[in-house]
């Protein structure tokens, strides 16, 4: 053994071992993680509520739901494009369900399968339409973020009169899907963490230990050099889509069934904030690169900034503030990593 | 296994540029077929209709006598044809194994637990590195960040090593030093014994004419002409390669160049030239065509 690590040494001089901590450097998430302790660390410091296990169950709450939307978004940016129909896809979803099921009467699991049958179409929808017109996804999904909201404020305006589909929890068999997707298993914390964590782990797995995660990555990179290397790069694509809007589909059932009611205006706007969580967790916005876990790390700063504010008893409106400015960090490092690993030579 | 690839008629058009003009060859397992021709010729399309990048407007292809549509690169991968691009195909973001076996992962385990073979892929790549000469020291490392060469070997191999019956390589020994280049040289030779048929683009006579078998010369989108090595010279390959009379212009240039600026070492590469291209023209009484490309 020792003879054979001498001879690779004298075999080239310029043989560096990189040690663990220039790995963990080199790795997208890196800078997130970093960010995540400082935010934690400070809050901590600020608010003696903060680390308690209220003040905890409050960051992971609005984190999880964010999370597992920043994940599927991160991943759809690994694979070089942007989904800004997943926020509106929550509210739409949920309406839907809401609909088939508190207005109409319908079944509640077959309520559930049609609506998620909905997300799969839209997903299929924004993945043909960026695939076929080759228009970037960006203005695609723009326009598919305003034809659900349009549709979906008149549709149910038109029904109810209102924008609020209330009743849910009156349907039969309500009780178990509360357990799957909204109840409080372990004191204040929620089962959407599991899910958050679950997810997460999912999506970390497919990315780095399947193909199809390697294909995200060559997608991303370079459509054309992946497609001449045999890459499906259109099913990849289609796939990534579906994921996200089935995503927005898993998240709108979380909030429908927490509070019994759908509201149509549920997600207008969280697109961006999807997206910044993606960024802050290293993935970039160009694709080929990123990471879940940092997009799921960028998804808890967010949860632990915004309880962090209110804890600290400061008005709320200094959230955007902390969040444009992580935003710039996030982005400022990103593009360094991404010049280091591009042109850098060793 | 043996394999015959046919092109028959084939053309293609990019609006008003027609990259490749009414070709017809027949490339053959077991040995070298060259494609030369200048600058824009239309080599580069010509390997990516045969690589499945994208199918022909006229014509057809067909291997082993069936005639063959590939949709997508993976179609033709599937029948065992691998191909050095000219822009090699790499992602500069991606790490040496996932470049080395993107779109055709090693997996183990069963279908829902199916997973990447990564220990096994990244020895490999060592491994298949290490036969060009080329130490890879961290299969992790990013494609970006090596050197020109590196990659373009990193491209080699991964056609070598996926490119069951037939290997196309499109200068594939551009940047590569003497010692690489050698290496590609020896890999031809061997594909070829192995007996897949191989088609070669390269600007460097020196290198088409010791392992070419055939050699199909391209001018402006069509075929110039079609010899079989035993009719053609070092000299006279060269001479097709260049063209003679831009050669003789060149001359005359370089000269001028000289007697302006004064400098001998350019006045001597002119004599150098002019010297060859004479040799060139002596030898052209012995010029054998065979225009009839089956
Ligand atoms: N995608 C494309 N769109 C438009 N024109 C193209 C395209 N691809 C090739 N061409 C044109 O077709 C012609 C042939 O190009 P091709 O790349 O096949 O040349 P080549 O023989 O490989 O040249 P080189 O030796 O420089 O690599 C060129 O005039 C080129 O401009
Ligand atoms: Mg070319």
């Amino acid at each position: 053994m020792t003879e054979e690590s001498a001879a690779t040494v004298a075999g080239d001089e310029r043989e560096a071992r990189r040690s663990v901590f220039k790995r963990a450097l080199s790795r997208p998430e890196f800078g997130s993680l970093v960010g995540a302790i400082a935010v934690l660390t400070f809050f901590s410091w600020r608010a003696d509520t903060f680390l308690t296990a209220r003040g905890l169950a409050n960051v992971l709450d609005p984190s999880a739901t964010l999370g597992i939307m920043a994940v599927a978004v991160g991943l759809l940016m690994i694979g070089g494009e942007f989904d800004l129909s997943a926020g509106v896809m929550v509210g739409a979803t949920a309406t839907m369900f809401a609909l088939l099921t508190a207005d109409a009467g319908l079944n509640i699991w077959l309520a559930m399968a049609i609506s998620l049958a909905f997300a799969v179409l839209i997903g299929l929808f924004n993945g043909f339409m960026v695939l076929k017109t080759r228009l970037p996804s960006f203005i695609v999904t723009l326009g598919t973020l305003f034809m659900i909201l349009g549709a979906n404020v008149g549709l149910t305006r038109l029904i109810t009169d209102t924008v609020i589909v209330s009743g849910v929890g009156n349907v039969p068999g309500f009780d178990f899907p509360f357990k799957i997707f909204a109840a409080n298993p372990v004191g204040q914390f929620r089962i959407t963490v599991v899910w958050w964590i679950v997810m997460t782990a999912l999506a970390t797995w497919v990315l780095l230990r399947t193909s199809f995660g390697n294909w995200i990555f060559g997608v991303g990179g370079d459509a054309q050099a992946a497609r001449s290397v045999g890459v499906p790069v259109a099913f990849t694509k289609l796939m990534l889509f579906v994921y996200v809007s089935v995503s927005a589909w898993l998240v709108g059932m979380m909030n429908t069934f927490r509070l019994a009611s759908a509201s149509v205006s549920t997600g207008i706007g969280q697109e961006f904030e999807f997206i910044i969580a993606a960024v802050i967790g290293g993935c970039l916005l160009t694709g080929g690169y990123g990471s879940a876990i940092g997009a799921a790390i960028g998804a808890l700063i967010f949860g632990m900034v915004r309880q962090g504010i209110v804890l600290s008893g400061w008005d709320s409106d200094w959230f955007f503030l902390f969040l444009g400015v992580m935003l710039l960090i996030a982005a400022l490092i990103n593009q360094i990593v991404r010049k280091k690993a591009e042109e850098a030579r060793s | 296994m043996t394999v015959e690839i046919e092109v028959d008629s084939v053309s293609k058009h990019f609006g008003q540029v027609t990259a490749l003009d009414d070709f017809s060859a027949v490339v053959k397992s077991g040995e070298v077929t060259c494609v030369l021709g200048d600058n824009g010729a239309g080599k580069s399309t010509l390997i990516k209709i045969l690589s499945g990048v994208f199918p022909p407007d006229e014509g057809e292809v067909r291997v082993d006598g069936k005639k063959v549509r590939f949709m997508s690169p993976r179609d033709a991968l599937k029948q065992g044809i691998g191909t050095v691009y000219q822009d090699l195909a790499m992602i500069p973001l991606m790490s040496v194994w996932r470049n080395f076996f993107l779109g055709t992962e090693p997996t183990r385990g069963v279908v829902p637990f199916r997973n990447l073979n990564t220990s096994w892929a990244k020895q490999t790549v060592v491994d298949e590195m290490g036969k060009m000469g080329i130490h890879i020291r961290d299969p992790e490392q990013r494609v970006g960040t090596l050197s020109g060469g590196e990659r373009q070997s990193l491209a080699i191999a991964r056609a070598v090593y996926f490119g069951a019956r037939a290997l196309i390589l499109d200068e594939p020994t551009a940047a590569l030093g003497v010692k690489q280049a050698g290496v590609v040289l020896r890999y031809i030779v061997m594909a070829k014994r192995r007996g897949l048929a191989v088609i070669f683009i390269t600007h460097n006579p020196n290198h088409a004419y010791p392992v070419g078998d055939h050699f199909v010369i391209l001018k402006r989108a069509q075929v110039e002409g079609d010899f079989r090595k035993e009719e053609l010279s070092l000299d006279r390959l060269m001479q097709m390669m260049a063209g003679g009379e831009d050669l003789s212009n060149l001359v005359e240039e370089l000269e001028q160049l000289a007697t302006e600026t004064g400098e001998a070492d350019l006045a001597a590469a002119a004599h150098g030239i002019k010297d060859e291209v004479e040799g060139l023209h002596r030898l052209e009484g012995t010029d054998h065509r065979d225009e009839t490309s089956a």
